[in-house]
């Protein structure tokens, strides 16, 4: 009973087991709903789903189930994780990229690859010129160069009676693959140190039965303080220029780790860290602060993040007087060495997508310099750093 | 059983009432989300006095561990008892103070347990409940005695959605989110609070209400508790129907909008857009 329906919610990658699926019967045979589909809906839900975030999923799986025969698209179409198709990627092809986009036929030709592509693709995908996504080349998805394209997401083309759960109202919780200022916090956790600060609080069972002992058997009670998260961390943001596509992501991982860090010192650069350094970005030219006096500041025991796209021209980090915006006595490397030798540990978080790094010369100098710790600007990647900065 | 309609002072949508009448026939734990200010900790209020229960509030904090909700052992006062020679030393029961999972689980009626702010706590919190929700029993170390559930309580669980629930404990719950009124239910809900209020009072202020909850970018929307705040002091402070109408927000600040707005960075964005719509005008 219902298998082909927890069949088709599995499929839409709702995370469904077995167990839910005998709730869902247990509340059945005891009636809880009864021969109503707008309750079954709502009891279904209730069984299934455990997070705001899978009710749209659960809603178009659910539709789909109901109203398949009334279907004219395919399940794979309804299927497609709407935020595949948001128009976030800013298109910055080549012209010699835009010119090998071609017409794949007709119109027929397109579904029918279309169809064939989307049995292949695995996820969520921008750029690049096959599969379905944003941005790219590919006929398929939205915000790409392909004139003969197929758009995919928008409007309903169905002009029929909503059911509750073709309104789609949870549209906007379903956050799955962006990263969020909660999953950011989850994957910085792994940066955790504890260690004993503060006011003594706590009862020190231990202690107190030592000096107990001592004290011929009076009482004498310990305490110590609480633990605490002690890793000191100390961020240095790239601002201005390409960094502006990646403004929000960037204030999402900085009020993570400021809401997670207790000691946090953060600092912005342009591009490549210099003689300066600024505190407040409206006011970097008239409150420039001197890098040397950073870097004397902190104490080697920090840790030192790099958020950066690492994109610039190579004679920034390479050459004295390379800067775009002022006359820089020593180059950029020179800077940056020193800091990476006062604080070895360290890291660079790079909000590009990690395939495209070997495109750009200056990112592939500075993955070498930080010594291949650089990381992608995804939950995996800000994990992954956390670990190695935690090493 | 009764089944749980909302009442006179709180109202329940159909899904909400589909929930929890779920949970208490299955006897599962019922996991609530919303935004803040939606009524998640009063639903537990109302389930218990509409269904005529006794209720058991546990109010979590970053620093509740899961064993405070079975039972405390308070070594120290019977270390301190031994020393001054107190017979109560000789039997550890004396020492041991049941917490809130054991108050539910033993009293003689079916009551209502409230896990308020569940997200506060730890990230093992959550799992180290597990059996005990599942089983609806615990064992006291220090006795060696079975603390067994007379009757499976109503559990009502919130969450702020501070942190992740792990998926083992999400699995043995039902799990209900608490969407932002409609304008529909947001009119039911006010008549309930203020049932003598004027209609064209009300929906006056419902509009800037909504307009003020569209703005972007605002740090904390008002929410249904700020809502309730603001048309209390709408008409304790008697404001006349027309100030409310005229001054929607596009030409100036809603009266008293201190009560809906809670972050001075937001009465400030509140106060330049409507100096730049007045300009506009």
């Amino acid at each position: 009973m219902l298998i082909d329906f927890f069949y088709t919610l599995k499929k839409a990658g709702l995370p469904v087991t077995v167990k839910e699926l005998l709730t869902l019967l247990e509340a059945l045979d005891k009636q809880v709903v009864f021969a109503s589909i707008d309750d079954f809906y709502l009891l279904s839900r209730l069984c299934m789903v455990k997070d705001e975030q899978h009710f749209d999923r659960f809603d178009q799986a659910f539709g789909h189930y109901f109203h398949n025969l009334e279907m004219v698209q395919g399940l794979e179409e309804f299927l497609i994780p709407h935020d595949w198709l948001n128009p976030e990627w800013v298109n910055n092809l080549t012209d010699e990229e835009k010119a090998q986009i071609e017409a794949l036929g007709g119109f027929d030709k397109l579904m029918e690859t279309l169809k064939k592509r989307l049995e292949e693709q695995q996820g969520k995908h921008q750029g690049g010129n096959k599969w379905i996504g944003t941005g790219g080349t590919s006929p398929f998805g939205h915000g790409g160069y392909n004139p003969e394209g197929v758009r995919i997401g928008g409007p309903g083309r169905h002009q029929r009676a909503t059911k509750v759960w073709e309104k789609r109202q949870f549209k906007n919780l379903s956050d799955e693959v962006e990263i969020g200022t909660r999953s950011i916090k989850m994957a910085l956790r792994h940066l955790r140190q504890f260690a004993r600060t503060g006011a003594a609080e706590e009862l020190d069972l231990d202690d107190t039965i030592r000096s107990t002992a001592k004290n011929a058997g009076l009482l004498d009670l310990k305490m110590r303080p609480e633990k605490h998260n002690a890793v000191k961390l100390l961020m240095f943001f790239d601002v201005g220029g390409s960094m502006d596509y990646h403004i929000e992501q960037v204030e999402q991982l900085f009020s993570a780790a400021r809401s997670e860090f207790k000691h946090l010192e953060y600092y912005y650069f342009h591009n490549c860290v210099y003689e300066h350094l600024w505190r407040d970005n409206s006011r970097r030219w008239d409150q420039p602060l001197n890098t040397y006096d950073v870097l004397n500041t902190y104490g080697e025991d920090y840790r030192v993040i790099f958020v950066g796209d690492a994109a610039m021209s190579p004679y920034e980090l390479t050459h004295a007087g390379g800067s775009v915006e002022h006359m820089n006595q020593e180059a950029g490397l020179i800077w940056l060495q020193r800091l990476l030798d006062k604080w070895p540990k360290h890291a660079w978080l790079n909000p590009i997508r990690q395939d495209y790094w070997d495109y750009t010369h200056s990112t592939q100098i500075l993955k070498k310099v930080v010594d291949g710790r650089m990381y992608p600007m995804t939950l995996s990647g800000i994990e992954a750093m956390a670990k190695s900065l935690s090493a | 059983m009764t089944k749980f309609t909302g009442s006179d002072n709180y109202v329940a949508t159909d899904d909400l009432q589909l929930a929890v009448n779920a949970a208490v026939t299955l006897q599962r734990p019922l996991l609530i989300k919303g935004e803040p200010g939606t009524g998640k900790t009063m639903l537990a209020e109302e389930v218990a006095a509409a269904m005529g229960k006794q209720l058991l509030s546990w109010h979590i904090k970053s620093t509740t561990k899961a064993q405070q909700g079975l039972y405390e052992y308070d070594a120290v006062s019977r270390l301190r008892d031994s020393q001054l020679g107190d017979d109560k030393v000789h039997d550890i029961k004396n020492y041991i103070k049941p917490g809130k999972l054991w108050e539910a689980f033993t009293s003689d009626e079916q009551v209502v347990l409230l896990i308020d702010e569940i997200d506060k706590a730890d990230i093992e919190f959550p799992n180290d409940l597990l059996v005990e929700l599942d089983k609806m029993q615990f064992s006291v170390y220090e006795t060696g005695e079975t603390i067994t559930a007379k009757q499976r309580p109503i559990i009502i669980i919130t969450s702020n959605n501070e942190k992740e629930l792990p998926d083992a404990f999400l699995r043995r719950c039902f799990f209900h989110y608490i969407r932002f009124p409609d304008k529909k239910t947001m009119q039911a809900i006010i008549q309930v609070h203020f049932p003598n209020l004027k209609k064209d009072l009300l929906n006056a202020a419902l509009e800037t209400f909504f307009e003020v909850r569209d703005i972007p970018g605002l740090k904390k929307r008002p929410s249904t508790s700020e809502l309730i705040d603001w048309i209390k002091l709408l008409v304790a402070d008697d404001i006349p129907l027309e100030t409310l109408r005229n001054k929607s927000i596009k030409e100036a600040i809603p009266p008293l909008y201190g009560a809906l707005l809670k972050n001075e960075q937001d009465v400030e964005m509140l106060q330049k857009l409507a100096f730049m719509m007045r300009r506009e005008a």
